[in-house]
């Protein structure tokens, strides 16, 4: 694949494939995988993502269960946009363009609720839960067919669609449909939501944090095992004062295995081998011997109903996936769903949130929260961690970026068979699909 | 409001602030019940119950404990080198029943230097508090006047 490297942004950028030229250099023969650091700094390359990326491919907004009933809403950004995501009179779901079509304010200011009316505080125009424009205050200074086309009703944003609750919207008409973009996601998404007899619900209490960087560097290190052993040292060690567990950031981490899933996709998965808990359904000491006996009866009950093999990734597995481009979904010690928005080169947004089984016992509800912030979240004893080590990147990319690359190369020229959690495949293809969509380039994005 | 015991609770949570601005993270946790807990809930949620919602921290005694603990290693990597912290408390309040627990409350402003920055952490803390000889801390919730952790991105020390 011809990527070539150029030594310097000004030849890169007078180059006449344009300012892309040279940002990543894949060197198959030799397993050399590079990134130029300028894709994390640079303000003309974060817009051109906007563009490219985030109003092209299908992005997250939320869960079904966050808006069981009609009226439901939350109120979220996406791209950058203010959005509302409803579920209407109906029961449909819908998202709207969260501005009034009069002189464009917000409409809804709540984060999440129940409504019949999004009514706009300005003028007063009030809007049902489909969009539609029901009232205009003194409605005579306007002509009586002033909304005949539809053209004063909020806007909604022209796709969106559910893979078992996972909701996601595109802002092209070009694009495929959802389940075509999921690709190979779709097997993973599906083990979650299996994992619960009545389905998932998110648990409420969001993590609405931000980080001091780049977004992308939080997709690569949402699957990078290689960096726990040093990264999440004293994690570690709160594990082996617990649980006695044997320090288990063996720093070849020669276990479990990486797949690209297509599209920019990819997943970092892992049968046992890790010293944490998993509610559903993999206890550990520290839990004690009467949650034994719950989350024995809970596997069981997962085998009798999906059967033994599939019970045993459900239960046993530990999977890292990144969905292109912003969202992470972790089944790891609780299932999280981190949704990422960049706000400019160097800053991003995270919304994430718990994802749970319907129904499930108390004291097994409580194991999970208790479990999931040990680890994640803005105060867990160990995603602090990874936040400063993604500041610390930033930090140093303010050194002259022209020439200085990121090396991705682990595991490049190892068989695919052999690849595992510690190499990289799983950030080269998302590397070659940011580039493939940035550039338009005819590059084979499942690569080694 | 008793006013012996409100200067003795004030002068207790002064303590504690002090303890933690000066990096005695294991003095602080030594200042819990066996049975101590901590926790603060989510900033978009700030009455919600860490029984069924996700909390930002959700601490038992053993944890609190690895919690500090951690704050006094190089590989704390947030918290290494250590941000500089300056915690002020006040509009403090305490009401203790006979043979029973000290219900105390307070407001609190966290100032954290690091890096080049600061970031500002305002807040309410209740306390359920027991005399065993001394003053500890059965319970403690730290509930955060923010709504989203935007600018500080986390909340890698102790509030």
């Amino acid at each position: 694949v011809g990527i070539t490297p150029v030594p310097s942004r000004a030849d890169a950028m007078s180059n006449r494939t344009g300012p892309l030229d040279g940002l990543i250099s894949d060197d198959r023969e030799r397993g050399v995988f590079r990134v130029n650091r300028r894709v994390f700094v640079d303000e003309e390359i974060f817009a051109l993502e906007r563009e490219r990326i985030f109003d092209k491919v299908w992005l997250y907004i939320g869960h079904s269960s966050e808006i069981p009933r009609p009226g439901d809403f939350v109120r979220r950004q996406v791209a950058g946009r203010p959005l509302i995501l409803v579920r209407d009179r109906q029961g449909t779901v819908r998202v709207l363009v969260n501005s009034c079509t009069h002189r464009g304010a917000l409409v809804c200011k709540e984060a999440a609720g129940n409504t019949k009316f999004f009514q706009c505080t300005y003028h007063g125009w009030v809007y049902d839960t489909a969009g539609a424009l029901v009232d205009i205050p003194s409605r005579e200074a306007m002509s009586p067919d002033c909304n005949a086309d539809g053209a004063l009703n909020l806007r909604a944003v022209p796709r969106c669609e559910e893979f078992r609750g996972f909701i996601f919207v595109c802002f092209s008409k070009d694009t495929g449909g959802l389940e075509d973009y999921l690709a190979g996601a779709k097997e993973y998404l599906s083990y979650i939501a299996d994992m619960g007899e009545l389905g998932m619900e998110v648990v409420k209490g969001a993590e609405e944090y931000c980080i001091p960087s780049n977004w992308k560097l939080m997709q690569e290190n949402s699957v990078d095992a290689y960096h726990a052993t040093t990264t999440h040292q004293s994690y570690n060690e709160y594990l082996v004062a617990r649980d006695g567990a044997k320090p288990f950031f063996d720093p070849n981490l020669n276990f479990g295995r990486v797949r690209h899933l297509g599209n920019g996709h990819a997943v970092s998965e892992s049968i046992d081998g890790v010293p944490w808990g998993r509610p559903y359904a993999r206890w550990i000491p520290g839990w004690g011997e009467e949650a034994r006996l719950e989350i024995e009866a809970i596997e069981r009950r997962i085998i009798e109903r999906v059967g033994p093999e599939r019970a045993r990734v459900i239960c046993r597995g530990d999977r890292n996936m990144v969905i292109f481009p912003n969202l992470a979904v972790h089944d790891i010690m609780g299932i999280t769903i981190r949704n990422l928005l960049p706000q400019s080169a160097g800053a991003h947004d995270i919304n994430s949130w718990a994802l749970a089984p319907i129904g499930e016992s108390e004291a097994s509800r409580q194991r999970r929260l208790r479990n999931y912030v040990e680890f994640l979240g803005p105060a867990g004893m160990a995603t602090p961690d990874d936040t400063e080590m993604l500041e610390l990147c930033q930090r140093g990319y303010a050194n002259n970026v022209a020439d200085q690359w990121n090396d991705v190369s682990r595991g490049m020229r190892k068989p695919r068979d052999q690849i595992k959690k510690s190499d990289e495949l799983q950030m080269r293809s998302f590397w070659r699909r940011w580039y493939q969509l940035m550039s338009s380039a005819d590059i084979e994005v499942d690569g080694p | 409001m008793n006013g012996e015991l409100l200067a003795e609770v004030e002068q207790f949570l002064f303590h504690e602030a002090r303890l933690l601005d000066c990096l005695q993270f294991n003095e602080w946790a030594a200042l819990f019940t066996e049975d101590g807990r901590y926790e603060v809930p989510p900033t978009n949620l700030p009455a919600a119950d860490p029984q069924t919602a996700l909390f930002l921290i959700n601490d038992d005694r053993f944890r609190l404990g690895e919690r500090a603990k951690r704050l006094t290693k190089r590989s704390a990597h947030a918290e290494f080198p250590a941000s500089r912290t300056c915690r002020l408390v006040t509009n403090v309040t305490a009401q203790e029943t006979p043979g029973g627990p000290i219900e105390a409350g307070c407001n609190f402003v966290l100032y954290r230097a690091r890096f080049g920055r600061m970031d500002i952490f305002p807040g309410h803390s209740d306390y359920r508090l027991r005399r065993e000889g001394a003053i500890r801390i059965e319970f403690k919730r730290a509930t955060l006047a923010l709504d989203t952790l935007r600018p500080h991105g986390k909340v890698s020390l102790i509030l």
